[in-house]
């Protein structure tokens, strides 16, 4: 008799530590994801900035460049397709992004040249902008990618992956920046 | 990989918790010094604390702001700090952007406050955006901005308070007891003997050891945090190289600053009272040498994780940890990267000169006082006081005349 209330306490116990074992590995898991997702929505805001920049940067420096009609139409290429990937995953939009950074990297080496052109206040201060906002769309990757790395580890670990597997959880997605680089020279017709 | 830092918090806590009760010894034994009654001095201490802790909850940051003469700035006021700032407040995963203040001061520090990561605060002074470049500047607000998310701000306020009371206490005891209150105390209560000269000993003991004892725990924990707030820095920018050549640069300057004390020290980058040639490794600096920070920070050779200060600060400190190999963990390899300055690359940023800095950093004082700018076609650049009640004024150079 005794020893069967001591083995419902045991039982009742066991539960009780399952119970809150599986409500804290899944609350951790939910925020674990909220905190990727929040770390997408960071690069996100600095892609959009990044994108509203460039027209005014193109009208800036199309009256000093004149001989560097390939290099802005690059970027405005870029600015296209970054558009047409803009409801895809991440794999593809972090291809177009890294694609407009490197076309906007070419646009600033080639400025080096053009004196009047750093002289410009407007320019000057464009330059600041975009470059930083590229430096924060890094940072918000690194960051991203570091929360993207602790969740999915989180997913696929013991006891962890149990409660992931059993609620869903799907693993994060990296943003790398893979960009064929300058392999191919820039076709541009100008009719 | 983020909140690895939290293990390393307990060790922290546990000195606090030491202070604490330091604090409370010390209250008894006066209480029972001066009172005849140890729960009284109890009391008493811990009614000063809370006090004193309230304060520095609702109004502390803009107290240290205001001793610091630290003024506000916008986004258009100066872009580049304001975009720093917003660069290493998504390196380190900062929900909320702080508020940025500038030290019209040519010393060079910074530091960073406010009681959560809710509503920090950094501030830099002018000498400091004049030394620095942009890969340094990164540096130094990825140092405070992590003493912000890894509640330092918090634990250091917490530490200096206790230790605030203890001294208060201490201070105010020994003045009692030169006006005669322990004569007077001692006279009117009769037995007593030597049980209670023995205690009153102790008292006394206490009152000259506890502020010194608290002294050397809060700078204990303050020197760790600076090592872990360098490791996060290296981390977030990746390029240690970065915050080690702005120390390099920091601790060449000779400017000492001048709205700093005593008890803000700890909150700047560098110890604002570091005397050259002193060697700072002694148990009174809040700060650990700079020749050592950037000794450790340049032997990051392998990549700019937690795992690899570790390790360079092994080499450095035969085999001791700043950090608990527990906490370390799994990690990914971090990838160093390259310098920005001086390229244009992608990411590179364009970068002015120090001429160009100090001149862009006076101008935005200037406009802070309110000075109107006006830019003439020969290239000089009118300021314009507030007081200034004219509609029109001459270029003194050229003679054209402006329309204010």
């Amino acid at each position: 008799m005794d020893i069967g209330i001591v083995i419902i306490v045991i039982v009742i116990a066991v539960v009780l530590i399952l119970i809150f074992a599986f409500v804290g590995i899944y609350n951790g898991l939910v925020k674990l994801r909220n905190q990727v997702k929040n770390a997408w929505a960071q690069i996100d805001v600095q892609l959009k900035r990044r994108f509203d920049l460039i027209p005014n940067l193109v009208e800036t420096v199309k009256g000093y460049m004149k001989h560097e009609r390939d290099t802005l139409e690059a970027v405005t290429r870029a600015r296209t397709s970054v558009q047409t990937v803009a409801n895809a995953g991440v794999g593809e939009r972090s291809k177009a992004e890294g694609e407009l950074g490197m076309a906007l990297g070419r646009l600033f080496a080639v400025a080096e040249q053009y004196p009047d052109l750093k002289a410009n206040q407007n320019f000057l201060a464009l330059q600041e902008e975009l470059t930083s906002t590229e430096n924060k769309i890094s940072f918000a990757r690194q960051y991203y990618n570091d929360s993207v790395l602790t969740y999915n580890n989180k997913t696929q670990m013991f006891p962890s992956n149990i409660i992931a597997m059993m609620t869903g959880f799907k693993a994060g997605e990296f943003f790398e920046v893979t960009v064929p680089a300058e392999k191919e020279a820039p076709k541009v017709s100008f009719s | 990989m983020w909140e690895q830092i939290s293990s390393n918090r307990t060790r922290s806590i546990v000195l606090v918790i030491i202070m604490g009760l330091l604090l409370l010894l010390l209250g008894y034994f006066l209480g029972i010094a001066f009172f005849d009654s140890g729960i009284l001095g109890l009391i008493l201490a811990i009614v000063v604390w809370i006090i004193m802790n309230l304060i520095a909850y609702f109004q502390g940051d803009n107290i240290l702001l205001g001793m610091a003469k630290a003024r506000k700035i916008e986004k258009e006021d100066y872009p580049r700090l304001y975009n720093i700032v917003e660069e290493m407040k998504l390196a380190s995963g900062l929900e909320h952007m702080p508020t940025i203040y500038i030290i019209d001061d040519p010393a060079s520090n910074a530091f960073a406050t406010g009681r959560d990561p809710k509503q920090a605060s950094v501030a830099v002074t002018t000498g400091l955006l004049q030394v620095l470049n942009r890969d340094e500047l990164q540096g130094v607000i990825g140092h405070e901005l992590s003493h912000v998310k890894n509640r330092d701000v918090l634990l250091m306020a917490m530490c200096s308070i206790l230790l605030g009371t203890i001294v208060i206490i201490a201070y105010y005891a020994s003045r009692f007891l030169i006006f005669g209150g322990v004569g007077n105390r001692r006279r009117s209560s009769s037995g007593g003997g030597s049980a209670q000269l023995i205690i009153l000993i102790i008292g006394l003991v206490f009152m000259i050891l506890a502020p010194i004892a608290a002294q050397f725990i809060y700078f204990a924990i303050s020197r760790k945090r600076e090592y872990l707030a360098d490791a996060s820095s290296a981390l977030y920018t990746r390029y240690p190289e970065g915050l080690a050549s702005a120390l390099e640069k920091i601790a060449s300057s000779t400017n000492q600053l001048k709205s700093a004390n005593n008890a803000t020290a700890p909150m700047y980058i560098i110890n604002p009272f570091r005397k050259q040639g002193l060697r700072a490794s002694d148990l009174t600096s809040t700060h650990p040498p700079i020749s050592e920070r950037i000794r450790i920070l340049r032997s990051m050779a392998g990549g700019a994780s937690y795992k690899d200060y570790n390790q360079a600060y092994q080499q450095i400190h035969k085999g001791s940890n700043v950090m608990p190999p527990s906490a370390l963990g799994l990690t990914e390899p971090v990838p160093l990267r390259s310098a920005q300055t001086g390229t244009a690359q992608a990411g590179g940023a364009y970068e002015s000169g120090r001429r160009e800095r100090a001149r862009e950093i006076n101008d935005l004082l200037w406009k802070k006082d309110n000075y109107i700018m006006l830019d003439c076609s020969c290239g000089t650049r009118l300021k314009i006081p507030p007081e200034f009640k004219n509609a029109i004024v001459r270029c003194p150079h050229c003679g054209k005349v402006h329309q204010v």
